[in-house]
């Protein structure tokens, strides 16, 4: 469903190896079975025709392994990214994380990537192979005589449902056409939340984070994540790693980490994907979004390299912190 | 061997309920399965498998060890240990029954750790048979057999029938518990079902993995191996392997101080971790590629050297699923135990 | 009530006495509240000493088991566990548990041989247990020489007890060194593994190493340049613990636990285990 083929990316890539551009390649690895992605470093065109992949299953966002990886590869590092990654790029590029002069980039268009757990709810366990067929996939697994076909929209990821930008924000150079923000609903679910009562709020947020086993994975694929010594791997905050000594101090975990990364955050999914007990954290940094647009005008993180992050900045048009308490009491 | 009708299961829980908790899998509202505890009314999943181990049960996340009170000079220190209720795990797939065996051998070994032991003592497992494999099972390479799970009790569920058989006296024990539920039986129906699980057993894309490659002695084979470095590239090192692994069983004890008192607790913790092993004069595994490495060599060659063979590793394909880079064992052991052939 | 034997459970102990041997090290005895000692040990054994709220860590149990009275640790300061002892006061009360992991082969392996110690700083606290051990029961072991360097002079542990007592026992020889010269010293400068070179020792005899990892490295090249076999050569190892009994993972190197299998290792099980101590 991707309209970019990995025939062509891997043209590409072997393009820019082959005329210096680029001494290596950032890109998706094949597993096991079609939907196992990993991300890898590929070095030659050889290591590029036999396992560069591309199609609905490649979420992953490069951006946070460029500050690792432009330390390993000798010349440039080439990297595909779809729009919402070249936010997360901005960002990290607004604060330092990386030099830009050894990184490639080419911006390729996305129509979304699949959740494997929601293909799963719908044909089982046992999945044998993925084709991707057009608007469809056909699942073939152990247990059914035909290959069952999924519309891929119906099994989009969590974040792509309501993809906020199909414009792509920095690259080097572009595949495809040039897409658009979207005017998207992504604040639909944080509304509903913002509509319940503060008990019933409660409920929810205590029945997804009681979930919460403290792996960090969330952390530790977050873009904006990337301090040196975090907060949480540090024995003198009261908040150290592993697992929390009570139940508060889990919950607390997810909202310090919010706000850490609030107006950093560019809102790229990558929390939410990783999670193994699927809990829905985008959903709170997208409040924290929602908030930060009413209070300090609208803001993209990412939208472009410098942008000052409203938490950062002062302007004379900031609300009064009396009036965010006012609001808070009122939602009460 | 003894079955009962489906239509009884909640009988059958309640009676077991009577004198144990009970827990089983039950289906969350995001899809998954998780272990909670059996009260009227709740239902039985059909996931193949949870996401969170059973190994909670008796080596839970976060534990009390002890309780101390300090008043100027003096400490006072506190047993809070209380012997553990009788419990049943009901439900528990081939896979995780076995975890049970590679655990014990850590935690009841010289120096007995006894919140584990008195756990141990007070469960009793029923696991049950899968019929429907992921692509992610992997267990055979370990020498499980899915069709005969191997708690204390076994059991086989169809459409229509659930069967048992106890396998050790609190098996037994169990089972006479349920006499009136249940009635004799021969084992047709069930070795018709063994069948065709080993049948799909066959047709698993990972059906072919072997661990011929590795056990003890191979420390120096693979510990220098460049192929480290590739498998490692893009590892996060978040740890979530490490918890959703039946058999990882590393841990941390820290103080808690609560204002009045300190509780010293134990909770999970994972090599993965940059903080593993840090300690004042340093760190001896700085970089993620070696803290990669040692999982990986602990699952497959330093355990093995220690206990007979037996592999740290029961092929239960969590870490194939929840890897948020699907990263896992299976693609390490492809890479390494081939390298080693060629 | 869990009525089990629980080893995470530690005894209580209270500090008696806090000599202060080194600008960061500092030698405590510890006995339990009634005045005994916690439990019996063997040379180069360990104990897990804690406060409560701080932490618990490993220290090398620096007495020898023949010393009916009392256990000496002598701890460094250099982390959280280390710092709070550091200002802790003659009856401040701490946990002790242990003794933990494998001792020195005082009893088959070094009966009957030359022994040959080599220090350096605080690497003296493990090796202290086993030379008191020897020299207690001195005639079952043959010649004794002991090689100690540090920093300074005012760096060398158990200095006192060093010139008072081990120099003038029959049969036992010590060399010290340190590393660079200093005013008041007039007797060897130079750093440890050299110093032992020039020594040049007979290869007839047991050694035993603890200190600075780079010292034992150096030292073992030296050793083996002269013609020692690696299968007559100890260490003890330091890595971070936390259960103590081989269960929690940290100190898992190879197939061997530290903490366990450990601390104390001959040098060539070393070569076995991947390069990660």
């Amino acid at each position: 469903m991707q309209k970019i083929t990995r025939e062509q990316l891997i043209e590409k890539a072997v393009s820019l190896l082959a005329d210096g551009t680029v001494s290596c390649v950032l890109g998706w690895s094949k597993g096991e079975f079609d939907y196992d992605v990993t991300p890898a470093l590929f070095n030659n065109e050889e290591e590029l025709k036999a396992n560069f992949v591309f199609n609905d299953f490649c979420g992953v966002n490069f951006s946070k392994y460029l500050i690792s990886k432009t330390n390993k590869c000798d010349g440039k590092i080439l990297v595909f990214l779809k729009p919402c990654d070249t936010y997360s790029f901005n960002q990290l590029l607004t604060e330092h994380r990386f030099d830009r002069e050894k990184v490639y980039a080419v911006g390729i268009p996305c129509e979304g990537m699949a959740d494997i757990a929601k293909v799963k709810q719908i044909c089982g366990d046992g999945i044998s192979s993925i084709a991707f067929d057009g608007e469809k996939m056909a699942v073939t697994t152990l247990y059914d005589d035909a290959p069952v076909m999924i519309s891929t929209a119906d099994v989009l990821a969590e974040r792509c449902v309501n993809c906020k930008s199909k414009k792509h924000v920095a690259f080097d150079e572009l595949m495809g056409d040039e897409g658009e923000v979207i005017d998207s609903n992504r604040f639909d679910e944080v509304e509903k939340l913002e509509a319940m009562t503060p008990d019933e709020r409660f409920a929810f947020w205590q029945n997804e984070l009681s979930r919460c086993i403290r792996c960090n994975a969330c952390r530790d694929v977050c873009p904006a994540c990337t301090c040196e010594k975090c907060v949480f791997d540090n024995p003198n905050s009261g908040v150290e790693n592993k697992s929390p000594a009570n139940s508060f101090e889990e919950k607390m975990f997810h909202i310090i980490r919010a706000f850490h990364v609030a107006g950093r955050c560019t809102d790229c999914g990558e929390c939410s994907r990783v999670c193994p007990q699927n809990i829905p954290l985008h959903l709170l940094n997208r409040k924290f979004i929602k908030d930060m647009n009413e209070f300090y005008g609208e803001y993209q993180a990412g939208a472009e390299v410098g942008l000052r992050a409203p938490l950062v900045d002062y302007t004379l048009t900031d609300i009064e912190p009396g009036e965010v308490f006012d609001r808070g009491d009122s939602d009460a | 061997m003894r079955k009962c009708s489906l239509d009884k299961i909640n009988l059958v829980f309640a009676e077991i309920a009577k004198s144990s908790a009970l827990y089983l899998p039950v289906d969350q509202n995001d899809g998954s399965a998780a272990y909670k505890k059996w009260e009227e009314g709740t239902v039985w999943s059909n996931a193949l498998n949870t996401v969170r181990s059973p190994k909670d049960f008796f080596f839970p996340q976060t534990e009390d060890l002890m309780k101390f009170k300090t008043s100027g000079k003096n400490i006072e220190i506190i047993d809070t240990r209380s012997e553990a209720e009788d419990f049943v795990v009901f439900g528990v797939r081939a896979c995780d029954v076995k975890s049970f065996d590679i655990l014990d051998r850590v935690f009841l070994s010289e120096h007995v750790d006894s919140f584990y032991g008195s756990r141990r003592e007070h469960g009793v497992i029923v696991s049950v048979a899968c019929t429907r494999p992921s692509e992610t099972c992997f267990c055979k390479t370990f020498g499980i057999d899915p069709s005969e799970s191997a708690g204390d009790i076994s059991a086989w569920k169809t459409e229509t029938e659930i069967f048992f058989k106890a396998n050790t006296q609190k098996g037994e024990e169990l089972l006479n518990k349920l006499s009136s539920l249940t009635e004799e039986c021969d084992e047709t129906v069930v070795n018709e079902q063994k069948a065709k699980i080993n049948a799909v057993m066959n047709k698993l894309p990972l059906k072919d993995l072997n661990t011929e490659a590795f056990g003890g002695g191979k420390t120096n084979e693979f510990f220098n191996s460049p192929l480290w470095d590739e498998l490692s590239q893009t590892c996060l090192g978040c740890g979530t392997c490490t918890f959703v692994c039946p058999t990882c069983q590393c841990y941390d004890i820290k103080d808690f101080n609560t204002g009045n008192g300190v509780i010293r607790f134990r909770c999970w913790d994972s090599c993965m971790y940059s903080e593993f092993t840090k300690m004042a004069h340093g760190n001896n595994r700085l970089t993620q590629k070696e803290r990669f490495r040692q999982r990986f060599m602990h699952k497959l060659v330093y355990y093995p050297e220690n206990n007979d063979g037996l592999f740290s590793c029961v092929g239960c394909g969590r870490c194939i699923s929840k890897c948020p880079i699907s990263m896992n064992i299976v693609k390490v052991m492809k890479k390494m135990g081939g390298a080693v052939n060629e | 009530m869990n009525n089990r034997e629980e080893t995470l459970i530690p005894k209580l102990g209270v500090i008696t006495d806090v000599r202060i041997d080194t600008p960061d090290i500092k030698t405590f005895r510890v006995v339990t509240p009634d005045g005994k000692k916690a439990f019996d040990h063997r040379p180069g054994q360990c104990a897990m000493l804690s406060i409560p709220g701080v932490g618990e860590a490993m220290f090398s149990i620096t007495s020898s088991p023949t010393n009916e009275e009392y256990m000496e640790f002598s701890i460094k300061k250099c982390g959280c566990v280390t710092d709070w002892l550091h200002q802790a006061e003659v009856g401040q009360q701490i946990t002790i548990r242990g003794p933990y992991g494998n001792p020195f082969p005082v009893d088959d392996v070094f009966a009957g041989k030359n022994l040959l110690f080599i220090a350096g700083g605080v690497g003296l606290a493990p090796l202290r247990s086993v030379i008191n051990y020897c020299r207690h029961y001195r005639d079952r072991y043959g010649k004794i020489d002991i090689v100690y360097g540090s920093r300074s002079k005012d760096d060398l542990l158990d200095y006192q007890e060093i010139i008072e007592e081990w120099s003038n026992d029959a049969g036992v020889d010590v060399h010290l060194t340190i590393d660079n010269p200093q005013e008041g010293w007039d007797g060897h400068v130079g750093f440890v593994p050299n110093y032992v070179k020039e020594l040049g020792f007979d290869t007839d005899k047991v050694a035993v190493l603890c200190g600075p990892p780079i010292m034992i490295k150096f030292t073992l090249e030296g050793l083996c340049a002269i013609g020692f076999e690696k299968t007559n050569i100890y260490t003890t190892l330091e890595l971070r613990m936390k259960c103590g009994v081989g269960k929690c993972g940290r100190c898992n190197v190879g197939s061997k636990y530290v903490c366990k299998d450990g601390p104390v290792f001959r040098c060539d099980e070393l070569d076995e285990l991947p390069a990660e101590y």
